[in-house]
């Protein structure tokens, strides 16, 4: 498997970061490097093993479906890099 | 009494509740260390005005009898725990001037115990480094020295173990995703404990990697670690996978008595190419273990190897999720567009901006093995070897083994900037003894065992069975005692 500059540009996209054109080469070069290390799996025989999904075998504990927090507007928004009257600011959107 | 913040968590506390020193001198002492260590750059946002209104509240505690775990005792928190009205960053110019309006469970349980805090501590972006190098404060340095160069303290909690091992702080906070507490530990000369998954609430914590990730305490001794985990562990209804299981007295646990206690040591951990102090290190630690009593057995943990490269598809691939929050629009950084820029354009460019190298690398490698037609070659293949490293470690527990002893890191610390040029998977083979661990789960401990022959701290970790970290840290404490490590670096800062 080997990654070309395409393939970079559309994993960086997907990631909604902006990578320049002139540094997917070298952004495609480290995702090789990288998956080369990964293909190591591929040795490993995996017939028959479920893949893991909680590594305590503990049941994920269960709650009423109900509110337990809120009405906090003014804390929601403090950090906020633009709110307007309680709102989230973000570019046009839509048409 | 002169060096008060040279003190041991434990002999502050029994001085503290004899009457011997009050939490402001403690506290006082602490700051002003910590105002002469700008060159460690171990402390990012310093919080005196906090640390001397707990230590206030601390020493009225201690007066009316009434004095909890921690009460009055000046730690530092690393970056990633989100603190309520505090500079919480995770080293990341993403989250720049982001003060949260809540308090993680861990740090309030550590107040709630009377711990005082004296600030944030340093670490690598989202704690994605072994280094301390990828921080968005710069490096934090090690108090370690030989030579004109400085050293790293390690990562990700490389400012946690700079600031405990150069006394700014009696003990710290740390999380560990891959080995983020115990190899920082290793290279400074402190205690670090991991624990079982699940232990430590991971509430406001700031996610990496969450079916990895946990809090532990980084400490001058083990019993400052049994002191300081039963602070910070508990059920916390706040996060889904913390365990509803009871805290025991891990303090009390602390006899030194290992006889009769099965000691493995997995034959897998003999690397090519190890540098032959650390197998000396090794061999030395197995014999004091066996010296103590206990029964030294040779067993395999035949998937070993494939640890690393499974941890390097299934940490990104949860970090690119739980990164994902960051687009500015809710906190933090957001870019500054230009005109006719829309809302993709302010994702991407605030990416960009806001993450560093490294953790960009791992978002996009995350976001290529979760993608449509590589999911079940890489994601699903990594947690299918997962399964297999914990089956390993699950077969040598039921066949009687009570700890596992190996090396904590492959080496010593090593420069600043010395893997600058190397390929990030060179990087990667720091965590490779500890990675293991937080695949399957469990706990570990890396405990200070000797110097190497330039005279820099080595560690040996100690592997334990799940919610079993009373017996892990009474085995680390026969460690501790045998080795009799008590080396401190010289103050050269």
């Amino acid at each position: 498997m080997s990654i070309d500059t395409k393939t970079a540009a559309k994993v960086a996209h997907l990631a909604r970061i902006r990578v320049e054109d002139d540094a997917l080469p070298a952004l495609a070069q480290e995702f090789n490097n990288i998956l080369g290390f990964i293909e190591q799996l591929n040795e490993v025989n995996v017939d028959g093993v479920e893949p893991m999904t909680s590594v305590t075998p503990m049941r994920l504990k269960r709650r009423e479906d109900v509110v337990t927090d809120g009405n906090m507007p003014e804390k929601v928004m403090s950090n906020a890099p633009d709110a307007r009257e309680g709102f989230f600011a973000v570019p046009k959107v839509v048409e | 009494m002169s060096d008060l913040n040279k003190m041991t968590l434990a002999d502050a506390r029994n001085n503290l509740r004899a009457g011997e020193i009050t939490s402001v001198e403690l506290t006082e002492a602490c700051l002003s260390e910590i105002e002469g260590s700008g060159t460690l750059n171990a402390f990012v946002h310093n919080t005196p005005e906090i640390a001397m209104d707990q230590a206030q509240a601390a020493d009225a505690r201690i007066a009316a009898g009434d004095a909890p775990s921690m009460c009055g005792l000046p730690i530092g928190i690393k970056d990633l725990f989100c603190t309520k009205g505090v500079p919480s960053q995770a080293a990341s110019r993403i989250l720049e001037g982001f003060k949260p309006e809540y308090e993680s469970t861990v740090s309030q349980n550590l107040f709630d115990a009377g711990a005082v805090m004296l600030g944030k501590l340093n670490m690598d972006e989202f704690a994605m480094g072994s280094s301390n190098e990828t921080s968005v404060y710069g490096n934090a340095v090690n108090p370690w020295k030989v030579d004109d160069r400085d050293l790293t303290p390690g990562g990700s909690s490389g400012g946690s173990a700079s600031a405990v091992a150069a006394d700014l702080c009696l003990a710290a906070t740390g999380t560990d995703t891959g080995g983020s507490i115990r190899q920082p530990a290793a290279f400074t000369g402190i205690v670090g404990i991991k624990p079982t998954y699940g232990r430590c609430s991971r509430w406001g914590i700031i996610a990496f990697a969450s079916s990895l990730d946990q809090a532990g305490p980084m400490t001058k001794s083990v019993r400052d670690a049994a002191i300081m985990l039963e602070a910070m562990c508990g059920h916390d209804p706040k996060d889904s996978t913390s365990a509803d299981l009871a805290v025991p007295n891990f303090e009390a646990m602390l006899t030194g008595d290992i006889r009769g206690k099965v000691i493995g040591i997995p034959k897998e951990y003999r690397m090519d190419g190890m540098p032959a102090e650390i197998e000396k290190l090794w061999e030395n630690g197995t014999a004091m273990l066996k010296d103590a009593g206990a029964e030294i057995r040779d067993i395999s943990l035949p998937h070993t190897k494939y640890a690393l490269p499974a941890y390097y598809v299934i940490a990104p691939a949860e970090a690119s999720s739980n990164l994902a929050r960051y687009d500015g629009v809710r906190y933090g950084h957001r870019a500054t567009l230009e005109a006719g820029d829309g809302i993709v354009d302010m994702y991407e460019k605030t990416r960009a901006e806001g993450f560093g190298h490294e953790v960009q690398r791992r978002v996009m490698v995350g976001t290529y093995v979760l993608s449509a037609g590589f999911y079940d070659a890489y994601y699903n293949r990594a947690r299918k070897v997962r399964a297999l490293i914990k089956k390993d470690f699950d077969d040598v527990f039921a066949a009687g083994v009570d700890a596992i002893l190996t090396p904590a890191t492959p080496s010593a610390a090593f420069g600043l900037g010395e893997m600058k040029d190397a390929d990030p998977v060179q990087m990667y083979l720091n965590d490779v003894f500890t990675v293991t661990v937080n695949l399957a789960g469990l706990p570990g401990i890396s405990v200070p065992a000797g110097l190497d022959s330039q005279g820099l701290p080595l560690g040996l970790q100690l592997i334990g069975k799940p919610w079993e970290e009373g017996d892990l840290l009474n085995t680390a404490y026969a460690l501790e005692g045998a080795a009799g490590y008590v080396a401190k670096p010289s103050k050269w800062w």
